[in-house]
């Protein structure tokens, strides 16, 4: 194994038509074109997508886990921001 | 093959006595696959040994798409063969003077440039071979070609990348890359020979005139050596005998552990 490490990617999959891209994990790759071969060999190669996209890791921007106090908890028991209050026909799947 | 019907008569149209050309066929077919059965095998031995974990299943997917278009070949090998033969028979069970591949897949992977260099030497012909293969008479060979062609495409799209990648990166890596398509050059020679099999085949409307591939073939391989900077190596002197199972010396170890389960444990299946 090379000591010298390539950069990180984070890539991304379309199952399949219809759906949104979802994250896969990540690899290593010199390059975007590298790194879309690379995620079609390692991501793909059991028919798992129709489209990639891949995104270098140092382009994320992630919040920090020492945040989550003030970023998240205060939604905790806003219980009305949910739409529980309506009844929703058969019908309608999905939501 | 579902597209054979087993032991049809007609499967070959010709006046010649029908089991002559059927071992023709079958022997023409051998030499399309032994090809991709020993380039396999050799991208096979990186497994769990390539350079990173991303080539290192890259190799390993190549090899398995090789394989893959080997065992079709040898389904319709064994149907020809008769005799209960199967596919595991047309693979293991021959001598070495009966593997008729070229010598250029069964050289060793010295270091990553050689990985390389042999794969994109073969991808560019094998691609430009069953672009040509699909239209053959021969409904199953046309079939397996134009299946493969899909996977064949990425080879050569994967092996010209690192060929580009290698000889445009740094001094080291131009240095080996370069080193290895000068040492294997003397074997692309050899893809373009005519054999026996190949010219009663070509008659037939079955087989590949493989000799009229060889200008777009060394055009296409400079295209991509010029755009990685690297050399076209002005070598004349080739070599040859694969097509007719004299092989060099590396033939021997592979079919040993190639064999190697078939011969101690005989008609062991999976």
């Amino acid at each position: 194994m090379s000591k010298k490490n390539w950069p990180l990617w984070e890539i991304f999959v379309r199952s399949k038509n219809g759906l949104e891209h979802r994250h896969f994990g990540s690899l290593h790759a010199t390059d975007a074109e590298m790194a879309l071969e690379n995620a079609r060999d390692v991501y793909t190669r059991r028919n798992e997508g129709v489209s990639i996209w891949v995104v270098e890791s140092k382009h994320i921007i992630a919040s920090n886990p020492e945040n989550n106090g003030e970023l998240f908890e205060p939604a905790q028991d806003k219980v009305y921001r949910h739409p529980t209050f309506y009844t929703l026909p058969d019908e309608i799947k999905h939501m | 093959m579902n597209s054979l019907k087993n032991n049809d008569p007609n499967v070959l149209s010709s006046g010649v006595p029908d089991n002559v050309q059927k071992e023709m066929l079958y022997n023409y077919i051998l030499g399309i696959a032994d090809n991709s059965l020993i380039l396999g095998q050799r991208l096979g031995e990186l497994c769990g040994h390539g350079p990173n974990l991303e080539t290192d299943i890259a190799l390993t997917n190549i090899s398995l798409d090789l394989l893959g278009q080997t065992r079709s070949y040898f389904q319709y090998a064994a149907l020809l063969a008769g005799d209960d033969k199967t596919e595991d028979d047309v693979a293991f069970l021959r001598i070495e003077r009966e593997y008729r591949n070229i010598l250029l897949v069964e050289q060793p992977g010295t270091h990553f440039g050689y990985v390389i260099a042999r794969q994109f030497l073969f991808d560019i012909y094998h691609l430009l071979f069953m672009e040509k293969l699909q239209f053959s008479k021969d409904e199953t060979l046309a079939a397996i070609a134009k299946k493969g062609i899909k996977e064949v495409s990425y080879h050569v799209r994967f092996s010209s990348d690192w060929v580009k990648r290698l000889g445009d990166g740094t001094e080291e890596s131009k240095l080996k890359i370069q080193e290895a398509i000068d040492d294997l050059w003397g074997y692309t020679d050899e893809m373009f020979h005519l054999t026996e099999p190949d010219t009663a085949m070509i008659s037939e409307g079955i087989g590949i005139d493989v000799s009229g591939l060889k200008e777009l073939y060394y055009s296409k391989v400079s295209e991509i050596l010029n755009e990685a900077t690297l050399e076209v190596p002005q070598g004349t002197f080739f070599q040859k005998g694969g097509k007719e199972g004299v092989h060099s010396e590396y033939m021997g170890y592979i079919l040993s552990e190639l064999q190697y389960m078939q011969r101690t444990y005989p008609n062991m299946k999976w």
